[in-house]
């Protein structure tokens, strides 16, 4: 019989290594640029780079707020999608939030430039904008995720949509006009060093979420081969619209944080911070083809990020030059992606 | 009277003019193993998907287990306890093998929903127990689907099959893509599962490993069911005649 002839078939695969993480090659990365701003830094300035407190807090706090899109951005990711909506969601959210956050006086006067004036909407607790902002966010994510899910246009395009739109909304809310005068407790939001206290609530839930449950597994599950998902009877459809829903609703805390922060809310908040955050997850060894990353990596990558800008600052690179040299990381980790997918034999 | 798991009554399947299957009788009886064979396009894959709910069929009713059935998914197929190595193996390259095995039906520690807590632990023991039940053996449990080769793959798709199907397993040309030591191992856990009394629709196209394997053998060509032979009465070159049409058993289609 032909079939008995000797057909090497797929030979065995090498048992080589063991599994290497990408969060350990980041690791690394991590640590060789922040040597090499050290050096530099003795180096240029005659003063060190990493031991200085001040510097790194405000490094953190710098890359917080985009760092909780990341984590939404993250998941997404791992699903074999993409989200370019979150900077827009960010705009939106803040502006609309912090409509509902504003103080009935300024100065010991009337603020009669309040949004809600009229309305007598000011003063308002603050649970009233954190919920308006969250559910915008929501509602942001869920439209993102049904379009995808339900209508098979591509994560790209359906995103590219509410970018526009949401940041449409943004300037439509108030016709162009900043929003400020927060109240005390919405202030209190993103104060201090509040950003970077919620980021890490929401990185370390997020990591234990898609380590430990049903919804992280099948994240995972999806990402690697959807048509296996839905063949094992996942409702691979309704978990994307849950994955990019909990994406709107961090890009949605993400906008209340920023807007705090700021103590005003303007409508072009959080442009580009999308690529901010696709560059951290994909930096932290999140594949853009799916399956593959976690909120660990992710978080490398936001502290390689954050080192970079920070480093660039201390040596006093002008910033035209941080830009460019930040789109030249982000350009160099996808493909530093795409070679190792390559490599994996999965792409071609 | 030994019962009748698995029976289709001309099942037909259309795809837009294409007519894939046409009118199959066909059946299997507790623990019995059959082989499907015939030439590529000859409708057995086709055959499998309707069976399995993976498709709708165009016509035909289907009895598995004593009632009569349709199947809305392959969901339903495996609850009923038909399971499926699919062509394709459907496994999920970056997860683990118990999170493969489990893909879909996952042991829970605490239920929260979609947020359930994973049992982790649970399922790699019940991996490790499914893998010895079936003489699957796979080196590490914790590397991704990905690195292993094609025999492990075959082996943990057979295994998560093995492991869950209470009645009949459906396996889809599971060795057509290995060499000879693999083709062997898939061979041995197919013989175990006859030991458990587990029933079988094994496609091939190795008539050595049908002659081997299996009780009877059933031959489709081009959509139709052209021969239903037991092992006993019939051998490779006879096959073969009826596989490239030279010989018919099947009125309907010798008309053709
Ligand atoms: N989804 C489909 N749409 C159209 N034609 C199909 C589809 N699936 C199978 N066919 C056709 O049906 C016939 C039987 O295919 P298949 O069942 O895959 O054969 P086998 O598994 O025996 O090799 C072939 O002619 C094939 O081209
Ligand atoms: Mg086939």
């Amino acid at each position: 019989m032909a079939e008995l002839a000797i057909n090497p078939g797929r030979a065995a695969a090498p048992q080589r290594r063991r599994n290497w993480p990408m969060e350990l090659n980041a690791l690394l990365g991590l640590v060789a640029i922040a040597l090499i701003f050290e050096i530099a830094g003795w180096m240029v300035r005659g003063d060190s780079f990493l031991f200085n407190w001040s510097r790194l807090s405000i490094m953190i706090l710098q890359v917080s707020v985009i760092g909780i899109i990341a984590v939404g951005v993250t998941q997404v990711i791992i699903t074999g999608g993409i989200d370019l909506s979150s900077g827009s969601i960010v705009g939106a959210t803040a502006i609309i939030a912090m409509s509902f956050a504003q103080m009935g006086t300024r100065n010991g006067q009337d603020f009669t430039d309040a949004v809600f004036w009229n309305q007598g909407w000011v003063d308002l607790p603050v649970f009233m904008p954190i919920i308006v902002g969250l559910f915008l966010g929501l509602l942001a994510g869920l439209i993102n995720g049904a379009v995808i899910a339900y209508t098979k246009i591509p994560p790209f395009i359906a995103t590219l949509g509410m970018m526009v739109t949401a940041r449409g909304v943004a300037k439509w809310w108030t016709e162009g006009q900043a929003v400020s005068n927060p109240t005390a407790d919405f202030a209190a939001i993103g104060a201090g060093m509040m950003p970077v206290i919620i980021f890490a609530g929401i990185a370390i839930l997020f990591q234990l979420v898609l380590t430990y449950t049903l919804y992280g597994r099948h994240t995972y599950a999806i990402g690697s081969n959807a048509a296996a998902a839905r063949m094992a009877g996942i409702n691979v459809e309704r978990h994307l619209v849950t994955v990019y829903a909990i994406a709107g609703m961090l890009s949605a805390v993400a906008g209340l944080v920023a807007g705090s922060r700021a103590l005003t809310a303007q409508a072009g908040m959080g442009v580009m911070y999308e690529l901010d955050a696709i560059a951290m997850a994909v930096i932290g060894g999140v594949s853009l083809i799916g399956g593959r990353g976690s909120i660990i990596g992710t978080f490398i990558g936001m502290l390689i990020f954050g080192v970079i800008i920070s480093g660039f600052t201390f040596l006093r690179v002008d910033a035209y030059y941080q830009e460019m040299i930040k789109g030249f990381i982000i350009v160099a980790a996808v493909v530093a992606d795409i070679y190792r997918q390559k490599r994996r034999g999965i792409v071609d | 009277m030994v019962k009748t798991v698995l029976k289709t009554e001309g099942l037909t399947k259309h795809y837009g003019g294409i007519q894939a299957l046409v009118d199959a009788d066909f059946e299997v009886k507790e623990g019995e193993h059959v082989a499907i064979v015939g030439d590529n396009g000859a409708g057995k894959s086709t055959f499998v998907r309707q069976i399995t709910g993976v498709e709708q069929r165009t016509a035909g009713r289907i009895w598995f287990d004593g009632n009569e059935v349709t199947f809305a998914g392959p969901l339903d197929a495996r609850e009923a306890g038909m399971e499926c190595v699919f062509q394709n193996l459907a496994l999920a390259d970056d997860l683990d093998v118990p999170a493969n095995l489990f893909l879909g039906r996952e042991k829970i520690l605490l239920n929260l929903g979609p947020f359930s807590i994973l049992d982790r632990r649970g399922m790699r023991k019940a991996t490790e127990d499914g893998l010895k039940a079936t003489g699957v053996r796979i080196p590490r449990l914790d590397y991704a689907i990905r690195r292993m080769s094609g025999g492990q793959r075959q082996g943990v798709a057979i295994a998560r099959s093995a492991t869950f199907a209470s009645k009949m397993i459906i396996m889809d040309e599971p060795t057509a893509a290995l060499g000879v030591q693999e083709t062997a191992q898939v061979e041995n856990i197919i013989r175990t599962l006859k030991a458990r009394g587990i029933a079988l629709v094994l496609i091939s196209h190795n008539l050595r490993q049908v002659f081997d394997l299996v009780d009877r053998i059933v031959v489709f060509r081009r959509g139709h069911i052209v021969a239903n032979l037991r092992k006993d009465e019939t051998d490779g070159n006879d096959i073969v005649a009826y596989i490239t049409g030279v010989k018919t058993q099947n009125v309907a289609a010798a008309l053709m």
